[in-house]
């Protein structure tokens, strides 16, 4: 009885961020108005916008780097390709292919990059990885904004700005809808696009594989302890640097799923807020900054963007002003993270409080007072 | 050689190759056909808008909170101060004291929640601070819509509630402190001698601040809160009391702000400090746990001297408008360069 009790603590501690969410949701639909079939696409529509980016996050939390904010370093490097294989006029599904061939070689280099530079941040990974996305958000907008037209040749003029050189603010994708129309059906008025599911599926499996790898089982035990995996032989920095080069590189593949399914690029503040999108995904789907699986994120994802739909709706109809609910939502987004990430830190240092208390009892010393 | 060494690695390269860009930015000004005067006169104008929101950093990275990315929970404070202030319809010399008073007394009150929940996430303060600055944000854009203020000056026009995104405090305490004493040099030229006078007020209290028992406990937490414990100083007030410190200078470094710019940016704008007034004492060569007055002045009028020299210059130079572009890069890559060196 006493077991049952705790596994039950035990699955209430781990789920009280999504049951938290739950609850909000369902107050909020109704009051929103909404249909259920509505909802349902809504909902699918999004998980198979969003679920890919959000599955980015898992290997750096693996590794133990927390959520990796940088991760729009590969969403940027993804809209570079896009931006190219739009002027190339490659269209569909090759030309998202020829996209993610593009983004490839770039988000290898910038996650080697943020890797040697997170390398050097130990114990503030989070911070430094999202000041490093603001750096490069800089890099990237000068490369399109001045480089290119100019130094890289741009032949379709709809892509550049009247004064000959730079990218235009918002792009509209050819490639728009590329994996939404393979194999897409509908079942009772839902819209469901196998086609971008079925890539979805496959980067579940390739995560599942990945953690039985050498390098998978290295990353966990770098994520559990670094110095004792550095005694024990594997080398902590490159599998550092590894868990974020595949982050970037999956964070590339998520923003071109993302964007083929919105069909128009916002050029220079697109990539922007994936890194909150996703990581407010993560944490309501009961992942923590140091576990995370596959189910957190699809969950995730699906919860917190119920209430993304329904939250402004409601809020609106409560209030009828429409900012309103629009604040409530950012409100709601950036409270999720503050809220799971305080959560943890909290949790982090009672536990460290403990150990301490442990060790005191146990060398014989006087029992902490406190 | 020594000597240059040492200067070198004391004043450290990217303040250095900041510090020679500056310099070049203002003796090519001229050969562009820039007003010598009116840079000289932005850069101090800013320069003595900005100083205050830097000095706030301070107290909290003086007392291991690290950089104080929560910073718009202080600026709300002054914007709660100031719309409040316009609310009571008081003008000049009054009125920003009421302004000052009013967001002293919020920002202690904030300060104070925001000191209790750092002291639980120890460690992880930075990214979680940020994370409460931009919820904070949000939060307040609601209180702004919907808290009962009614000066018909702050409020939307035709609803008749909801505050504006900026309200223009011409009519209240516009330039009250900028204007005190102020000396012209030439017509595009005026020194604001009032902001400094304050600044210098603010700094000295600072200053003496941390020559105070209290100051030196702060000191202790920052630089060994283990050491601090086994000295018998409280570390988790320590740091309270710098958080409160730290949020309520914020909160008058935004009133100053206000005064000089002459409206009240309400809504998002917070979230346009923070990045900057970090970066701007990082590059006055503080670091993660660790900065001082100097840090604060020589950071500002870097910071500041680049934002306004380069659109203007370089605009005049070749015609491009990179100035945007210089700013992201270097106010964050100062911040990424911070984070990733070693705790001294």
């Amino acid at each position: 009885m006493k077991l049952d009790n705790q596994k039950m603590k035990k699955f209430l501690t781990s789920s009280a961020v999504p049951l938290l969410f739950l609850l909000i949701s369902v107050i909020a639909i109704p009051l929103s108005k909404f249909t259920g079939v509505y909802l349902v696409r809504e909902i699918v529509t999004r998980l198979a916008r969003d679920s890919f980016l959000v599955l980015a996050l898992l290997l750096p939390v693996m590794a133990g780097m927390g959520i990796n904010f940088g991760m729009v370093l590969g969403a940027m490097a993804g809209q570079i390709g896009l931006i190219f294989v739009t002027d190339w006029g490659v269209h569909g599904a090759p030309g998202l292919l020829l996209a993610a061939l593009v983004g490839t070689p770039i988000s290898i280099l910038l996650g080697y990059f943020g890797g040697l530079v997170l390398n050097r941040a130990k114990g503030r990974e989070m911070i430094t990885s999202m000041m490093l996305g603001f750096f490069v958000s800089g890099i990237y907008q000068f490369f399109l904004l001045y480089i290119c037209g100019s130094l890289i040749p741009i032949k379709s003029p709809t892509l550049l700005l009247s004064r000959g050189y730079g990218i235009r603010n918002a792009i509209n994708l050819e490639v728009a809808g590329g994996f939404d129309y393979l194999l897409r059906i509908k079942i009772g008025g839902v819209p469901i696009p196998i086609g971008t599911f079925l890539i979805i599926a496959l980067i579940c499996l390739f995560t599942v594989w990945f953690r039985k790898t050498k390098l998978g089982q290295d990353m966990r035990a770098v994520g559990q302890d670094m110095t004792v995996s550095d005694t024990a032989g594997i080398k902590v920095d490159r599998t550092r640097i590894q868990a974020i080069i595949i982050s970037t590189v999956l964070a590339c593949y998520g923003q071109i799923i993302y964007l083929q399914d919105i069909g128009t690029l916002n050029t220079y503040n697109g990539s922007d807020q994936a890194a909150l999108f996703a990581a407010a995904a993560l944490l309501v789907g009961g992942a923590t900054v140091n576990k995370a699986t596959i189910p957190n994120a699809i969950i995730g994802t699906a919860l917190f963007h119920l209430m993304f739909i329904v939250m402004p709706k409601a809020g609106a109809n409560l209030t009828d002003s429409g900012m309103l609910g629009e604040y409530l939502r950012m409100f709601v987004s950036y409270g999720v993270v503050t809220l799971a990430l305080v959560l943890h830190a909290w949790k982090r240092q009672k536990d460290k409080e403990m150990d301490r208390a442990f060790l005191r009892a146990a060398a014989g010393g006087p029992a902490p007072n406190k | 050689m020594m000597r240059v060494e040492g200067f070198v690695k004391n004043f450290g390269w990217p303040r250095i190759i900041i510090g020679l860009f500056l310099v070049s930015l203002f003796i090519a000004g001229p050969v562009f056909g820039v007003n010598t005067d009116m840079s000289f006169n932005d850069v101090l104008v800013r320069f003595g808008m900005n100083a205050i929101l830097v000095l706030s950093m301070v107290p909290m990275i003086q007392s291991g909170c690290g950089l104080n990315f929560g910073i718009p929970v202080g600026l709300i404070a002054g914007m709660l101060g100031g719309a409040t202030s316009l609310e009571l319809h008081l003008t000049g010399m009054a009125g920003i004291l009421a302004a000052f008073v009013i967001a002293m007394i919020a920002a202690a009150i904030l300060g104070y929640g925001y000191g209790l929940l750092l002291n639980r996430v120890k460690g992880d303060e930075m990214i979680i601070a940020t994370y409460v600055g931009y919820s904070f944000v949000f939060f307040m854009n609601i209180m702004w819509l919907v808290l009962p203020f009614r000066n018909p000056a702050s409020v939307q026009g035709f609803k008749g509630e909801g505050l504006r995104v900026t309200i223009s405090v011409q009519e209240y305490w516009f330039h009250q402190i900028s204007d005190f004493m102020k000396i012209k040099v030439t017509d595009n030229f005026i020194i604001p001698t009032g902001m400094f006078l304050f600044f210098a007020f603010m700094s000295l209290l600072v200053w003496a601040f941390f020559r105070t028992k209290i100051g030196t406990a702060i000191t202790a937490v920052g630089s060994n809160p283990e050491f601090a414990k086994a000295a018998g100083i409280s570390v988790d007030k320590m740091r309270t009391v710098s958080v409160v410190l730290s949020t309520m200078i914020a909160a008058i470094g935004m009133i100053i702000y206000q005064q000089s710019f002459g409206f009240i940016q309400m809504f998002n704008s917070p979230l346009s400090f923070v990045f900057p007034s970090v970066a701007a004492i990082l590059l006055g060569g503080a670091s993660v746990n660790k900065a001082s007055i100097a840090n604060v002045i020589i950071g500002t009028i870097l910071f500041q001297g680049i934002l306004t020299m380069t659109p203007s210059v370089i605009n005049s130079a070749i015609s491009i408008d990179v100035s945007e572009i210089i700013r992201i890069i270097v106010s964050n890559g100062m911040i990424v360069y911070a984070l990733t060196r070693k705790a001294r």
